[in-house]
């Protein structure tokens, strides 16, 4: 059966000749992703099968550095660097923080 | 398909402001995931598995890598045939002529001719020469072109404006994470006599993933 991310030769509509800009946030996963690649933490590879393991619902409905955000966060967890009570008290703080700051504005369903 | 502009506010939402306004980026946080990537920063950064420091030298790394690297690589190579020929035995030694180093992924220049067009995918992922043309656009890591390019990669380049001839043979390659491709385009007629580096400003990123050709000069 093929995972989410293997694509290749399935019927798809027109390609979107967008480019798009990347976000502070999304520079930031981009090369938080190069450091821990550059010391030796977790490899391309590693990285790459995270994401594939995401499964199709998740693969599915997040865009490219959401995608990485959720690998990276299940590797540290992985690799006992980060554990997911640490991860969800840290995630409930820097929420209330951009709430009380005015700068939360989630999407519906996020 | 699902584009990667998630900044687009969805269309059944209730706000009435900006719908039609282009996608722009803003200071607001929209996903989840943007809560937990600054989440997971800050452990790591606390935990002192990475510094800040190192996370912000890195995006002014990534940022200052352009498609302009990959033109100058391919201006020499138009210019310069020994430069051409050492290009495509070893790539990565010969962009290494030009500082730029890809440690850990083997790169293979593959030209085009007059009978010959390759284009560059990656179908599992978004594996590009990323040291060499910086970040991939949002396009090749879309699904339509992954999927598509490689069952049907004339309709495809059609869809970016580039018609081939039904005599020139089109070849797919797909990356992976340990190698990477840099497609060289034709040397366009009517650029006799141009600088190498009035070259190097004519060859654009698509020309260099195969989506494109370097188009002739007009005068």
């Amino acid at each position: 059966m093929r995972g989410p991310h293997d694509v290749g030769g399935l019927d798809f509509g027109p390609v979107e000749n967008s480019t798009h800009d990347l976000t502070l946030w999304e520079k930031q996963i981009d090369a938080i992703r190069a450091v821990i690649g550059a010391k030796g933490i977790v490899s391309t590879h590693e990285n790459r099968r995270t994401i594939e393991q995401l499964g199709h619902d998740v693969y599915d409905t997040l865009n490219y550095y959401e995608r990485w955000t959720a690998s990276l966060a299940r590797q540290m967890i992985d690799k006992g660097i980060l554990t997911q009570d640490e991860i969800d008290a840290r995630v409930a703080q820097v929420r209330k923080r951009l709430a009380d700051t005015g700068e939360l504005e989630l999407k519906e369903g996020a | 398909m699902r584009t990667h502009e998630h900044h687009h506010h969805d269309h059944d939402h209730h706000h009435d402001h900006d719908h039609h306004s282009p996608p722009q980026p803003d200071d607001k946080v929209h996903s989840y995931y943007q809560i937990l990537g600054t989440a997971v920063k800050e452990l790591l950064i606390e935990k002192g598995v990475v510094t800040a420091d190192e996370v912000r030298r890195m995006v002014e790394r990534r940022d200052s890598i352009t498609p302009a690297n990959g033109a100058k690589v391919v201006a020499r190579a138009w210019m310069d045939p020994e430069y051409r020929a050492r290009l495509l035995k070893d790539a990565n030694a010969a962009v290494k002529e030009f500082g730029i180093e890809m440690p850990t992924t083997h790169l293979v220049a593959v030209e085009n001719t007059e009978n010959l067009h390759n284009v560059v995918v990656c179908t599992l992922c978004s594996c590009y020469p990323r040291d060499l043309l910086g970040l991939p656009p949002s396009w090749y890591k879309s699904k339509a072109y992954r999927a598509r390019v490689v069952s049907e990669p004339r309709a495809v380049l059609a869809e970016f404006g580039t018609q081939l001839a039904d005599n020139v043979e089109v070849r797919v390659h797909d990356s992976t994470a340990d190698m990477r491709y840099l497609v060289v385009p034709r040397r366009p007629g009517g650029t006799d006599g141009m600088s190498e580096d009035a070259l190097a400003a004519i060859i654009t990123r698509d020309t260099m993933i195969g989506v494109a050709v370097v188009e002739p000069m007009r005068n």
